[in-house]
């Protein structure tokens, strides 16, 4: 409960900051870059297994019920509904939940935050405001690349028994999928980024207690960013259900 | 008015209004009241020693001067200005008149020694061009004699080293007054001494009024020429080192044995 009044109050202050001049552009592109760009392969890694697994696994199921050739339209379903976005914001808490909260950790215990701030910068706006904006904006375009790595491997596995042409699976997956399918998910993205970047920065920036307080830190935003994720996840499907987007 | 009735006016109201003037401070964490009616000045020029004993409240008495804690009373006038009254904007324009070197140095892990030096200069004064800005961090490397590592991270530079960094990071933006943070705590001796002799030369240099908060008596000695005992959260007793040296008083005596 005292998480819950501490990060609303945290998100609160992130949105008054935000509007705020001074603009750190610079910082936010390099956040980009660390957040969004050196995630790709482990991003790209974890959408190609979940691919390709999830077609292996499926396909004995579909045999059973004679649906084989519908391998293709339920892999896209469910990898762009539900799997992409969930397991990628999931890799992307692990790697990138505890990295902020680790890193601002160690700078708050080592006092850099107050350096930065008696420097006359605001600590807020250069360290949270940054990467908080990167992690909303980078999750949507991991997930987008992920769910397209992880077609790339069910196409794999779907060709691992039997033979289907690269334009027949396409159509498969194209023909399949509807607006209701990717704009939903694709917009819970956000609000996925969004909290791991959140949580991250407000365990790093209230860390306490030295090297013990940032191992902390990072680990707790782990597990609060990864249990949030399936939270949002569950608001987000019954909001879709109940405006029947789907 | 002649020049020379017009330098003594000017020394007259440097006089009257010191760089730093503390009136009735008082910060408390619940129940421990750390700092209880504190009064000082800090005239400009002058280098002023706070002695007192760990967790005796020194740290949280530059925390308050430099706007990173808030007292629960009394008035801090840093440069003319009371601290706890300014605004984010106005509180960040005071501070780059005043240096602050941290205990822990405060380096950025992430950052080399030249972006370390940058990066106050570049929040600050954004049209300066780049060729200037190389030749200012040459100037406050090369016065700590660090001038060869400015393009090494703080993890590559020793205890002592980094301490010059960090002295460099608090010269390059001029600051009117400098305030030091334990400068020579978990520094070998000799290092501690280096640190000693170039916080008195760069006081000299630079001109600046310095606060030291330490226990080190002979970092004391050799910096200060007027030290404050904190005991109970007051302003105790105060004094050349000489002076506080002959105390009778077994509170003050005790930081001489």
């Amino acid at each position: 409960m005292n998480d819950a009044g501490g990060l609303s109050s945290f998100a609160g202050r992130f949105f008054t900051q935000f509007y705020k001049p001074r603009y750190e552009f610079r910082e936010f592109i390099r956040q980009c870059f660390v957040i969004g760009y050196q995630s790709l392969p482990l991003i790209g890694l974890t959408g190609f297994i979940m691919g390709l697994v999830l077609t292996i696994q499926l396909r004995p199921s579909l045999i059973d019920y004679g649906v084989e050739s519908q391998l293709p339209s339920m892999i896209s379903v469910a990898v762009f509904r539900e799997l992409g976005p969930v397991i990628i914001a999931l890799i992307f808490a692990g790697k990138i939940g505890s990295s902020i909260g680790a890193e601002l950790g160690s700078m708050k215990v080592t006092e850099q935050i107050d350096a930065m701030e008696v420097s006359g910068t605001n600590p807020f706006k250069y360290l949270v405001v940054t990467r908080v904006m990167a992690t909303t904006f980078m999750l949507p375009v991991l997930v987008m690349l992920a769910d397209a790595i992880a077609l790339y491997g069910s196409f794999l596995g779907v060709n691992i028994r039997g033979f289907t042409s690269f334009s027949l699976f396409y159509y498969q997956v194209t023909d399949i999928l509807s607006f209701g399918d990717v704009l939903p998910a694709f917009v819970k993205t956000f609000f996925f980024g969004f909290t791991v970047g959140i949580i991250g920065c407000y365990k790093g920036y209230y860390s306490s207690k030295g090297t013990e307080g940032v191992g902390r830190s990072a680990n707790t935003a782990v597990v609060l960013s990864s249990v949030m994720v399936f939270v949002i996840d569950l608001i987000a499907v019954q909001i879709t259900d109940i405006l029947s987007l789907n | 008015m002649t020049t020379e009735t017009a330098t003594i006016e000017l020394k007259k109201k440097e006089i009257i209004t010191p760089d730093i003037k503390i009136q009735g401070l008082k910060k408390a964490f619940g129940s421990n009241v750390v700092l209880n009616d504190f009064n000082f000045v800090l005239n400009k020029g002058e280098n002023v020693a706070v002695l007192g004993r760990s967790g005796s409240g020194k740290s949280v008495l530059i925390k308050c001067i430099i706007g990173l804690l808030e007292p629960d009373s009394g008035t801090i006038e840093v440069l003319g200005k009371n601290v706890p009254e300014l605004n984010e904007a106005e509180l960040d324009r005071l501070r780059v008149k005043i240096g602050f070197l941290f205990q822990s140095n405060a380096l950025y892990d992430s950052m080399t020694v030249r972006e370390n030096l940058e990066f106050p200069l570049r929040r600050h004064w954004m049209d300066v061009e780049q060729k200037e800005v190389n030749n200012m961090v040459m100037e406050a490397l090369n016065n700590v004699g660090l001038g060869y590592t400015v393009d090494m991270m703080p993890i590559e530079l020793s205890g002592g080293m980094r301490k010059r960094v960090a002295l460099a990071r608090t010269l390059i933006l001029n600051p009117d007054i400098i305030l030091y943070d334990e400068p020579t705590t978990g520094l070998d001796p000799i290092t501690g001494r280096e640190i000693d002799e170039l916080m008195v030369s760069i006081a000299e240099k630079y001109n600046t009024s310095c606060l030291i908060i330490s226990h080190d008596m002979k970092c004391i000695r050799l910096t200060s020429e007027r030290i404050v005992v904190l005991v109970d959260g007051k302003c105790y007793a105060q004094g050349t080192y000489e002076d506080l040296q002959r105390s009778n008083d077994k509170r003050v005596k005790q930081f001489f044995e």
